[in-house]
């Protein structure tokens, strides 16, 4: 596998270095990794630089992310990375919503490397 | 799952929530408090707020130094490293120990939503969650420290 540039999008500045050491663990070789604080500095960020995938939390101020997935799918940027959703909330509909829009693949808070392995390597291992 | 208004269950429901959350996320397993009066000093208090089917509160409070030794261990940095992480790292543990515990309860998912996590820093504050019922309350320690969890709702 390829390295990977990821963009982690989290209120939490904790959760974001969560999520990158859990990348990390399980195993995948990360080139560079950008942050966000919520939706709207995301969108800021895919904007200006290439990234091979996103983790984006749901429940978050200023843009969350399902409104974040949403304007994703009308950004006009050359290739589309994978957006899998990292989240507290259990509820199913959020799912549907953000799977509906275009996020690949849902995480639930607390969440191990192990499953972060058999979320996120299936869609970096896809040829787009 | 439990049935959401089972609300004898909420107790050791909300221990073992909390229980997956410090062992996933910190490494660690929470035991029994040896003395139920074994109430932490309340340093650092984070809350959850919980709306929908059921709404309320979800606390936890604990010691700074115990909430210091948590943001080291979710980080895997020393305790010196992790000072100014402390309120980020108590904050989003309550918030998955609130989205642990409403996992478990059958039929919430869509029907119960949380807020952004807010702490307290100090003790001296008197807190009021317009709750009909007493609290469900738990207190376990955590590498020597007592943490105690609270969960204030009303129907």
């Amino acid at each position: 596998m390829n390295k990977v540039r990821a963009l982690i999008v989290d209120d939490s500045s904790v959760m974001r270095k969560i999520v990158e050491r859990s990348l990390r663990q399980a195993g995948i070789d990360l080139s560079q990794v950008l942050e966000a604080s919520n939706g709207a500095e995301a969108l800021g960020v895919v904007r200006d630089n290439p990234v091979e995938l996103i983790l984006c939390d749901i429940n978050m101020p200023v843009m969350d992310g399902l409104e974040f997935v949403r304007q994703m799918q009308a950004l006009d940027i050359p290739k589309r990375p994978p957006i899998v959703m990292i989240t507290t909330e259990g509820s199913e509909s959020h799912v549907v919503e953000a799977l509906s829009h275009g996020a690949r693949g849902y995480i639930r808070k607390p969440f191990t490397p192990d499953q972060v392995r058999e979320h996120v390597i299936p869609l970096l291992e896809q040829k787009p | 799952m439990t049935q959401s208004n089972d609300r004898a269950s909420w107790q050791p429901l909300l221990e073992l929530a909390a229980g997956e959350v410090f062992e996933i996320m910190v490494g660690c397993k929470l035991g029994p408090a040896a003395n139920p009066d074994d109430a932490p000093s309340s340093d650092l208090t984070a809350m959850v707020g919980l709306a929908g089917q059921l709404c309320g509160v979800l606390s936890i409070r604990c010691s700074t130094q115990a909430a210091i030794l948590m943001a080291s261990k979710m980080l895997g940095v020393d305790t010196d490293q992790a000072n100014s992480q402390v309120w980020d790292a108590v904050g989003e543990i309550c918030n998955m120990i609130a989205g642990n515990f409403k996992s478990k309860l059958a039929g919430l998912g869509d029907h119960c939503m949380l807020s952004v996590p807010t702490v307290i820093r100090g003790s001296d504050y008197t807190f009021r969650a317009l709750s009909d019922s007493g609290p469900v309350e738990a207190i376990l320690m955590f590498e020597g420290s007592p943490i105690q969890l609270s969960l204030e709702v009303h129907s």
